[in-house]
């Protein structure tokens, strides 16, 4: 080889540290916490109406010290995971036959698309009335949730694989679930954990929901029964932590796609040219 | 190859008879593409025959839209054609083969895949064990100049080297004959020679029958034993000639006054 063009190269981004992160992370907390302790002490709220942010601190160490917090919280997430999963699987294995199919889409997306317009608090008490108000209707709860935003990211995804490639597949005579294993799962990849992204927070939305129509445990529950008592520190805390759940679901998503979209990232240092 | 210059052009009769006797890798008889649109159909091909002997190299060559590309779609087995016969190897042709290697428009790689894992999938599709398979792909690399970039991700390769590496998967699984779909359309006229030059090098290594649509008519002349001219839609073929060249076939050869020649009749086929 005489002569090798030169590799496109992209422009080179510099990336924050971790400390950088923590540290930008911990001023607009430390900011936030701030303005709130001064709105309390300014206008001089009642705790039941705002309370300060110390109040809701030494509330929280309570419900952590005598263990109904994690109690509350464990429970809430199992059904969280619990409804994703099931969610997230119902929506993709339906996904692949909407997108694979178009009598199958015709026959099922008005009726999909008409489940999207009832808002989850309606058929909530239904479900539970149903399915008792036990953990199985909070799970279901979760499932109905997140299931549109995935089903829809899995058939957009899927409508994305590129033509020729499919082409390409045909002529290597590749099977169906050499196609799916080699083309299709890849290829949908990235809009399908756009998904699951979206997917992740509402579940913890879900989970609530269900609690919030007839639960005996649950951060859900926990907010019921403070809100009942106008003990409004721990509806803070519960809401806090329900946030924290939030974001832990959101991460662990990212921290997915950055392993398994790796191809699709900036590269962290320039090409070099051999 | 043998470094026979008799070769070149056949002089002894033995030699004639050995051409004429090569074997047909591809017949096609009478063959029509209609697509279906609103208003009674498009006509993209109509009524086409040739043939396409064992080794040969044949450039497809007319104006865009005269079903160049649709007639590849029908070799290639990926579209069946309204009317006519495809044969391979005096056989039917159904659907798409194995023996049949397809080089794209654009490269058409998968991105999450590197160079490497790129030129392997063929192989991998087949269950070729892991270490033949990744040592025939190696040995790909180095056909088409690519040492170095095994684990590149295609996002990181030049046009060139992306239809490079294209090239080199279609070529993995030791495929009869190559489609080439206007390989080179996407690169600059520099990098275009080099890319043909490396073609004709393949070509000759590997002993493929070669079937590349084009519009270049230099490109044409310089790589192939015959030109297939088509007309303007619905796609006829208007012209068969035979390219008598001497090989291997160098730059020098571009301004010899037969490639002229060749040249300005193509040109006014085409018109």
């Amino acid at each position: 080889m005489n002569l090798i063009e030169i590799p496109k190269r992209l422009p080179f981004q510099r990336r924050l540290s971790l400390a950088e992160h923590t540290l930008t992370a911990f001023i607009s907390l430390a900011v936030m916490v701030t303005v709130w302790h001064g709105v309390t002490q300014i206008w001089r709220l009642p705790p039941f109406i705002l309370p300060s942010p110390a109040l809701v601190w030494e509330r929280f160490l309570r419900v952590l010290g005598d263990g109904s917090l994690l109690r509350h919280s464990a429970y809430t997430l199992f059904e969280v995971l619990c409804g994703l999963s099931l969610g997230v699987l119902t929506a993709t294995l339906l996904g692949y036959l909407l997108a694979k199919s178009h009598w199958f889409e015709r026959l099922l997306s008005p009726y999909i698309v008409a489940s999207q317009s009832i808002p989850i608090v309606a058929i909530a008490p239904l479900l539970v009335i149903w399915f008792g108000p036990g953990v199985f209707s909070k799970i279901l709860i979760c499932a109905l949730i997140v299931f549109f935003p995935v089903l829809v990211n899995t058939v957009v995804g899927l409508h994305s694989v590129p033509e020729e490639l499919t082409d390409l597949m045909r002529s290597l005579k590749a099977d169906r679930w050499q196609t799916v294993r080699f083309l299709e799962i890849p290829a949908a990849l990235p809009v399908f954990l756009g998904g699951l992204r979206i997917g992740a927070t509402l579940s913890v939305i879900g989970a609530v929901v269900g609690e919030f129509v007839g639960a005996d445990r649950g951060l859900g529950f926990l907010i019921n029964v403070a809100r009942g008592r106008y003990d409004t520190p721990l509806v803070f805390v519960a809401v806090f932590t329900l946030i924290a759940m939030a974001l832990l679901l959101y991460t662990s998503v990212l921290a997915l796609e950055k392993r398994l979209l790796a191809w699709r990232q900036p590269q962290e240092e320039p090409h070099s040219i051999p | 190859m043998a470094k026979s210059p008799p070769e070149v052009i056949p002089t002894s009769k033995a030699k004639a008879t050995e051409t004429e006797e090569a074997r047909v890798a591809i017949e096609v008889r009478n063959l029509s593409v209609t697509f279906r649109n609103g208003n009674g159909g498009l006509r993209a091909i109509q009524g086409i025959s040739f043939c396409i002997r064992e080794r040969e190299f044949v450039c497809v060559l007319g104006p865009s839209g005269s079903g160049k590309s649709t007639l590849l779609r029908v070799l290639a087995g990926l579209l069946t054609p309204t009317q006519g016969e495809v044969y391979f190897y005096g056989e039917p042709l159904k659907e798409p083969r194995r023996e049949i290697g397809l080089v794209f428009q654009k490269a058409n790689l998968m991105p999450w895949r590197t160079a490497l894992q790129n030129i392997v999938l063929p192989l991998e599709l087949q269950n070729v064990p892991k270490a033949e398979a990744r040592r025939r792909a190696m040995e790909l690399i180095e056909l088409v100049g690519l040492h170095g970039f095994e684990d590149t991700l295609p996002r990181d390769l030049s046009g060139g080297m992306a239809q490079r590496v294209a090239i080199a998967r279609a070529l993995v699984h030791d495929p009869q004959v190559l489609l080439l779909d206007e390989p080179f359309g996407g690169l600059d006229a520099l990098t275009r020679e080099r890319m043909g030059d490396e073609l004709l090098r393949i070509w000759q290594a590997r002993r493929k029958t070669v079937v590349m649509v084009t519009h270049s008519i230099p490109e044409a002349i310089y790589l192939s034993d015959r030109v297939l001219v088509f007309t303007p839609r619905p796609g006829r073929l208007r012209l068969d000639l035979p390219i008598y060249l001497p090989r291997p076939r160098t730059e020098e050869i571009r301004y010899s006054p037969a490639f002229g020649e060749l040249a300005r009749r193509l040109r006014a086929e085409i018109g």
